[in-house]
């Protein structure tokens, strides 16, 4: 009965989609008859959210209670695994995951129709009308092709298990926080479709746009973080970041979002970049679209398997084209009607945002090139590989570039100023900075250029993000001004925990008996022991070792190598050992023929710094966000006061 | 499409097979002596793509034909190949598909001029909207 009354759910989300799209653009209407329908839409998008929650909640409870007579829950799951990751084996999978992707694009529009109180009525019924011809697409795309409650008879015995890879708790907050990320970038688009239906884009746009942009760059930002320490931990090779195409799937979502937040400060603040802020918000969630449906359809990794399932390909093809489509060429229609904005001098905080706009958006389209280029060659009968080599060297200059620009960006001032009157201090540290690189290229041997440039940036920057908190108060300094020195201040001690890590890391394979002993990097690693253990649904066995730091206190590690019986899977679970100079990273591998043990060893120091640098990041995106909804709060009380 | 089925069938095989009794090749899981030669393989190893994985590099694989390609590019570092002989060594025999860093070619310029040229064209359109707005609003400040 669960699955039935999840399909009726999602049968009836869909026909109030309907209806709010009909109702949501009924206030548009050119002489203004229909109007008064156009207020049902916020109720309406409300019911249409909680629905579509609903029909999520009915999938959760079939997953959580194994029942094997739905088809997705006897592909997917198994009745022995742990609760946390049947509850997330729910998303684990195509059709779970598009329902929590419509799950959360119903959240979306519930924001919108019950928060947004200053934008005019037309802009935000539009807004919502745009978010429900996203979401019926999606609809007809789960209800015709992806229906994740239909049913298997006779049901099987037993599930066909989750890949063990996604037996980690990383499954239960990953996805749905990225999705997040991805899809609240709906908003965004949906407001900028609005405001072109309406050719109505000003201030109050922009300030209503940029909550939504901020709560999607925050998810995005920590989905991206937690998502690369996952892949650390998890394959077991030390590496943080592959260049792979799921991951450049989530990265230009979040290049897009990043430009987009600092062009809407600039059309919320000054006015400016009016045009140029609506084509973000369009590409952004593009972007999202492009990145999970093209990559998770499997066109990318291998056109082998698209062609398994060709309507569900086609289907999602069409889909975008009309949505991208669509949102390009009402933009080509409509943008002449959006006046352009105020003005500024090249020497200004808003010349600084188009160059950190520009910086970010020829990153953007590097990543888009070097992730599409092998399709396109191979339709053109030439297989070759675009990878780390690739970016690193495209886009790693481009990005150093963007560090540089940080050093001075934030101090300059609205509309225009000149170079001079900036703080010595800043050019000082980017001065400092690039002799540094140069002395590290030069003074160590075989170092690379870029995490030496990065090292030098990294260190500068983290002084330089600082200054905008100095010459004025810094207990009346405004919450705002904060969340951008954190989120700087982030950038910086990320870029050091990447360029360290790639400039220090010191590996050890070796092959060693029980009570042998090694050596990586400043630490002694002795195998003691290699024993049986037994999990949940998993067997191991498992390593003892005992590691000193320049021989000092013992600490122990325990690495494992995991075989899972449903489906039948070996992997190897890294045992990390943390310390704030850095982390000490141990596999076991596979026996020996002379009874000796593989152990794969890596001492990466401050690679840690990487992920705290994300958080940071995330933070100063979260304390603006909580800034502005006080400061929005603050001013409707004033405005009450003054205007009874 | 044969052999991408046969592709397939060698990344479930490889878990079952490192259990049996072929050893891993020499220097799948060991590093060489010389600290410069196993610097000098390692870089050369994070850019060869490892065939039968979903996008990883025979760097970050435990399959058993990235342990056979690790082995290789060792063996022949150690024997005094350059990188670059390396590589093009097995680029002959793989193809380009094998390494993740694209080769200069007619077919490949669109893809290395692409930074240069996007950063030209955006600060090209940049500049031009800048003096517009300066000249269109003149000195009314």
């Amino acid at each position: 009965m669960i699955a039935e009354t999840g399909l009726l759910l999602l049968w009836l989300a869909a026909a109030l989609a309907v209806l709010q799209a009909l109702a949501g653009f009924a206030g548009l209407s050119r002489r203004g008859e229909y109007v008064a329908i156009s207020p049902a839409a916020r109720p309406l998008a409300v019911l249409q959210g909680l629905l579509c929650l609903a029909a999520f909640g009915c999938l959760i409870a079939l997953f959580l209670r194994t029942d094997l007579s739905v088809l997705l829950v006897a592909d997917n799951s198994h009745s022995a695994k742990p609760w946390l990751f049947k509850f997330a084996g729910a998303w684990g999978n195509h059709e779970g995951s598009m329902l929590l992707w419509l799950t959360i694009l119903g959240l979306g529009s519930i924001g919108v129709a019950l928060f947004e109180r200053q934008l005019a009525p037309r802009i935000v019924s539009a807004t919502l009308g745009a978010q429900a011809v996203l979401a019926l697409g999606f609809y007809a795309f789960l209800l015709f092709a992806s229906n994740p409650f239909a049913r298997l008879s006779p049901a099987p015995p037993e599930g066909a298990g989750l890949n063990p890879l996604l037996q980690d708790p990383g499954l239960a907050f990953h996805p749905p926080t990225l999705y997040l990320g991805y899809v609240g970038l709906s908003v965004a688009f949906s407001f900028a479709v609005g405001a072109m239906l309406a050719g109505d884009a000003n201030r109050a746009f922009a300030r209503a746009m940029r909550p939504s942009v901020l709560i999607a760059w925050v998810f995005l930002t920590l989905g991206i973080t937690a998502g690369s320490y996952w892949a650390y931990y998890e394959l077991g090779w030390g590496g943080w970041w592959f260049w792979d195409p799921v991951e450049n799937a989530s990265l230009m979502p979040w290049l897009a979002a990043t430009a987009l937040l600092h062009s809407v400060s600039v059309t919320a603040n000054r006015d400016g970049l009016r045009a140029w802020t609506i084509m973000l918000a369009l590409v952004a969630f593009s972007m999202s679209m492009i990145g999970t449906f093209i990559v998770r359809s499997g066109l990318l990794t291998s056109v082998h398997s698209f062609a398994v399932d060709p309507t569900r390909g086609v289907f999602i093809l069409v889909l975008l084209a009309l949505y991208i489509g669509g949102a390009l060429a009402l933009f080509g229609a409509r943008i002449g009607k959006v006046a352009s904005g105020a003005t500024f001098a090249p020497v200004s905080r808003e010349g600084a945002l188009v160059m950190n706009n520009l910086l970010l958006s020829v990153i953007l389209a590097i990543v888009l090139i070097g992730t599409f280029y092998p399709i396109a060659a191979e339709a053109l009968g030439y297989r070759l590989s675009v990878g780390p080599p690739y970016f690193n060297r495209a886009a790693g200059p481009i990005a150093l570039g963007l560090v540089a620009l940080l050093f001075v960006g934030p101090l300059l001032r609205w509309r225009r100023d000149r170079l001079a009157r900036l703080p010595v201090i800043a050019w000082m540290m980017l001065a400092i900075a690039g002799v540094g690189a140069i002395a590290l290229v030069v003074l160590v041997p075989r170092s690379a250029i870029l995490p030496a440039l990065g090292l030098a940036l990294g260190g500068g920057l983290a002084i330089a993000s600082l200054l905008p908190l100095t010459r004025r108060s810094l207990r009346r300094t405004p919450a705002t001004t904060w969340a951008m020195v954190i989120a700087h201040f982030g950038v910086a001690v990320a870029l050091i925990g990447m360029a360290s890590n790639a400039a220090f890391t010191e590996e050890r394979l070796i092959a060693l008996r029980a009570g042998e002993t090694t050596t990586v990097g400043p630490w002694q690693v002795e195998l003691t022991a290699i024993d049986p253990v037994v999990g949940p649904n998993w067997t191991a066995i498992e390593g003892g070792l005992v590691a000193r730091y320049d021989g000092g206190a013992p600490t122990t590690l325990h690495p494992q190598l995991r075989a899972f019986t449903t489906p039948p899977t070996e992997t190897s679970e890294a045992a990390l050992l943390t310390r704030w100079k850095g982390q000490l990273y141990a596999v076991l591998g596979q026996p020996t023929s002379e009874g000796r043990w593989q152990l794969r060893l890596w001492w990466k120091p401050f690679v840690t710094l990487i992920w705290l640098g994300g958080i940071l990041i995330a933070l100063g995106g979260a304390l603006s966000l909580v800034a502005r909804i006080g400061l929005l709060r603050r001013a409707r009380h004033y405005v009450r006061q003054v205007m009874p | 499409m044969m052999r991408r089925v046969l592709l397939v069938a060698l990344v479930f095989a490889a878990p079952l097979a490192a259990q049996d009794a072929v050893p891993p090749a020499e220097y799948a899981y060991r590093q060489l002596p010389d600290a410069r030669a196993e610097a000098e393989a390692h870089a050369l190893m994070t850019t060869l793509r490892c065939l039968v994985c979903q996008g990883q590099s025979i760097a970050d694989s435990d399959a058993a034909l990235a342990g056979d390609m690790r082995s290789l590019v060792r063996q022949r570092i150690a024997a005094g190949e350059t990188p670059d002989q390396v590589r093009a060594w097995l680029v002959d025999r793989y193809g380009d598909w094998v390494s993740y860093d694209p080769p200069l070619t007619p077919a490949t310029w669109p893809l290395w001029a692409a930074p240069i040229a996007l950063l030209g064209l955006g600060g090209w359109l940049a500049a031009r909207k800048l003096r517009r707005k300066r000249s269109g609003t003149g000195d009314g400040e």
